[in-house]
């Protein structure tokens, strides 16, 4: 039986920086899950990825399963979820915490 | 300590300068990821889950107060304020911009250090046992031998693409520090019957997922024959290490596929070919090798009395540097003098971290105690190689203040543990967590001292960098349908006794692993037939099962 779509959406690091980033609705990057651009269905997912493309800009790209329960889209794989997080022994060092 | 000669200083600049023209390429679109991610590879420049990170060598763990202190200045100024010792005696950054990087090289430079051979399928850092050029017992410093090798391997043309990555390791000592039997050439200094210095050479040890304990190849092997047998041992697994499986690639499973015997008998008829068609020619002499050792010359460290009458008033009315001494310190070749481990695992610390102000500190405290110099342990601590019993008391103060002072060498907190996924893009489980989960467990001092030498390693993927294999008690954590999942290993031995741990069962939830060790160190403290008897010695004795059993709780699922 074929999968179900899974809700996606485009993850890489930051060319320069290194840090993780999201692919937005207008094909530039984010920092915040919720700006990322959330394919629900199989056609958008490849338009996505082919919008990510951007060697210039990312390293890396790659669709990342996602679940929409809230209000921002929440990573299904816990490396996914320590990717958007930051590191988690040590409180400083959180995304978005500088 | 040795220093670079003018071919080492302008190979470094050389390299520095082409890898910052490369990584400018690669930013204004001249080079592709593909293209570029091997050059940064080679230059110890790896991307990471957050970040990129660059690996620094600390060749055989020797650093000098100066070099820390570029080490320090470098976490402040283009990372954020902390580095990473890690289990091969280098230094990670975790926070490293592309465009910083040819900056972070060239201060690295200034100071005769660089991050090239830290990454890809080549010679890697050459380790050394972290007591080296101090150590009671030792029958002589490794370090020459490994700068020797050091030199031989740097940019060794024939070396620089092999099946896969290659780590030597060298000890000068019969107590093995250096993790020798785990990794592809361990060499054991020795003298022969007549007093004539050799190795013990010994092949195909490692960890990941396959472990093994290495092999001896050569019971004997006189010190001038060194390179040649080395490049003997290289070639055959250049020319036969399997390049067509990346997990098969290691020397290890080249020797264990191929026989001990096998490769030995290759081995030895390589090396007698080199030194047929003139590799004797290319023997450094006696006069190169010593040339090495002279930067290795012992400190003249001033004559001072066996025993400190400040170091035993100071262990008599301050027990909290009593116990810091008992545990922290080792015996010196020198009388007089002692050895200091500084504890890189604070209570609850990530382990091996080290803030950029107590890398200064450190720094300061190897000029005013220990000669200038600090090493760099496989387990992650910093060592203070000579410092006189008079000025322990002092020491301690200072560490106290630095938040350096944890008296646990050796003991159930002073844990090894990779970076695991909080920041390893090859990792499949956090480390540091569960690390300091356990350390908090055990925070109390007097209780771990009396559970005594403890070696819990900690590995968060099948590559083991945390060492798990040969930990006392190894946890590597691994993904299980879809959540972090620890497995248990009892048994392991890093030592000249090394073994590889058992497999105790099924893998642990990340909150399970914390009450299993103390389950784990209550069944050892009721089962030790004395204080003096090691988990590890239990171990041997009555065999895994109570262990096990107290992990799992098999007794109360037994009675239930």
């Amino acid at each position: 039986m074929a999968r179900s779509f899974v809700p996606s959406i485009v993850s890489a690091n930051d060319l320069m920086i290194g840090d993780v980033v999201y692919l937005d609705a207008s094909g530039g990057w984010t920092r915040s899950l919720a700006e990322a651009a959330v394919a629900h269905d199989a056609e958008t997912a490849e338009r996505l990825a082919a919008l990510a493309d951007q060697p210039g800009a990312v390293v890396g790209p790659y669709l990342a399963d996602v679940a929409l329960d809230g209000p921002v889209p929440r990573p299904l794989h816990f490396r996914e979820a320590f990717r958007a997080s930051g590191p988690s022994h040590r409180p400083d060092l959180k995304r978005h915490s500088e | 300590m040795y220093r670079y000669d003018e071919f080492d200083a302008a190979y470094v600049r050389e390299r520095v300068a082409q890898f910052r023209d490369q990584t400018q390429r690669r930013i204004d679109g001249r080079l592709t990821e593909d293209e570029y991610k091997p050059l940064r590879l080679q230059n110890g420049l790896y991307l990471q889950l957050h970040a990129y990170m660059l690996r620094v060598a600390i060749p055989y763990g020797t650093l000098s107060s100066r070099q820390m202190r570029a080490l320090a200045e470098i976490a402040e100024r283009w990372d954020r304020g902390y580095g990473h010792f890690t289990t091969r005696q280098n230094i990670q950054f975790n926070w490293t911009r592309l465009s910083d990087v040819g900056d972070i090289l060239d201060h690295l430079a200034a100071v005769e250090m660089h991050a090239i051979q830290t990454s890809g399928n080549c010679i890697r850092n050459v380790t050394a046992d972290h007591f080296a050029g101090a150590a009671a017992d030792e029958i002589e410093d490794p370090r020459p031998t490994a700068e020797l090798i050091r030199q031989w391997s740097t940019a060794h043309p024939e070396f620089a693409f092999l099946p896969r990555k290659f780590k030597v390791a060298v000890t000068g000592s019969p107590n093995d520090r250096a993790v020798t039997r785990s990794h592809d050439i361990g060499l054991r200094m020795l003298r022969d019957a007549n007093g004539a210095p050799g190795y013990e050479v010994i092949v195909g040890g490692g960890m990941g997922r396959t472990p093994m304990v290495g092999k001896v190849m050569r019971g004997f092997l006189p010190r001038a024959e060194l390179l040649p047998y080395l490049e003997a041992i290289l070639r055959v697994y250049n020319l036969h290490g399997r390049r067509d499986n990346k997990y098969k690639a290691r020397i290890k499973i080249l020797v264990h596929e191929t026989g001990e015997a096998e490769i030995r008998e290759q081995v030895e008829a390589e090396f007698r070919s080199i030194l047929a068609n003139g590799g004797a020619a290319h023997l450094p002499g006696e006069a190169e090798l010593a040339r090495i050792a002279a930067y290795f010359a012992p400190p003249a460290l001033p004559e001072r009395s066996a025993v400190s009458d400040r170091e035993e008033d100071a262990r008599t009315f301050d027990p909290v540097f009593a116990a810091w001494a008992e545990v922290n310190t080792t015996p010196h070749g020198v009388a007089g003098y002692a050895i200091a481990t500084v504890s890189l695992k604070a209570i609850g610390a990530s382990p091996g971290d080290a803030t950029a102000s107590q890398m200064r500190a450190l720094a300061d405290m190897a000029d005013r105690y220990s000669q200038g110099e600090l090493r760099i342990s496989h387990e992650q601590n910093v060592i203070l190689p000579h410092v006189a019993r008079d000025d322990l008391p002092a020491l301690h103060a200072a560490l106290l203040r630095e938040e350096l002072a944890e008296a646990n060498s050796g003991l159930i907190s002073d844990i090894i543990a990779c970076p695991g996924l909080d920041y390893c893009a090859l990792a499949t489980a956090r480390s540091i967590p569960i690390a300091q989960d356990i350390s908090r467990r055990f925070s109390d001092g007097p209780r771990a001292r009396a559970i005594g030498e403890f070696r819990i390693k900690i590995s968060g993927c099948i590559n083991a960098c945390g060492h798990h294999h040969m930990g006392h008690v190894g946890i590597l954590g691994l993904e299980k349908a879809g959540v972090e999942s620890y497995q248990i290993t009892l048994g392991g031995d890093h030592t000249e006794n090394a073994a590889i741990g058992e497999r105790v069962g099924p893998g642990l939830g990340a909150e399970e692993v914390g009450p299993a060790i103390e389950r784990l160190v209550d069944a050892y403290l009721d089962l030790r037939a004395s204080p003096e008897e090691r988990f590890v010695d239990v171990c041997r004795r009555l065999g895994l099962a109570p262990f096990k059993a107290a992990i799992y709780r098999e007794d109360k699922r037994d009675a239930a």
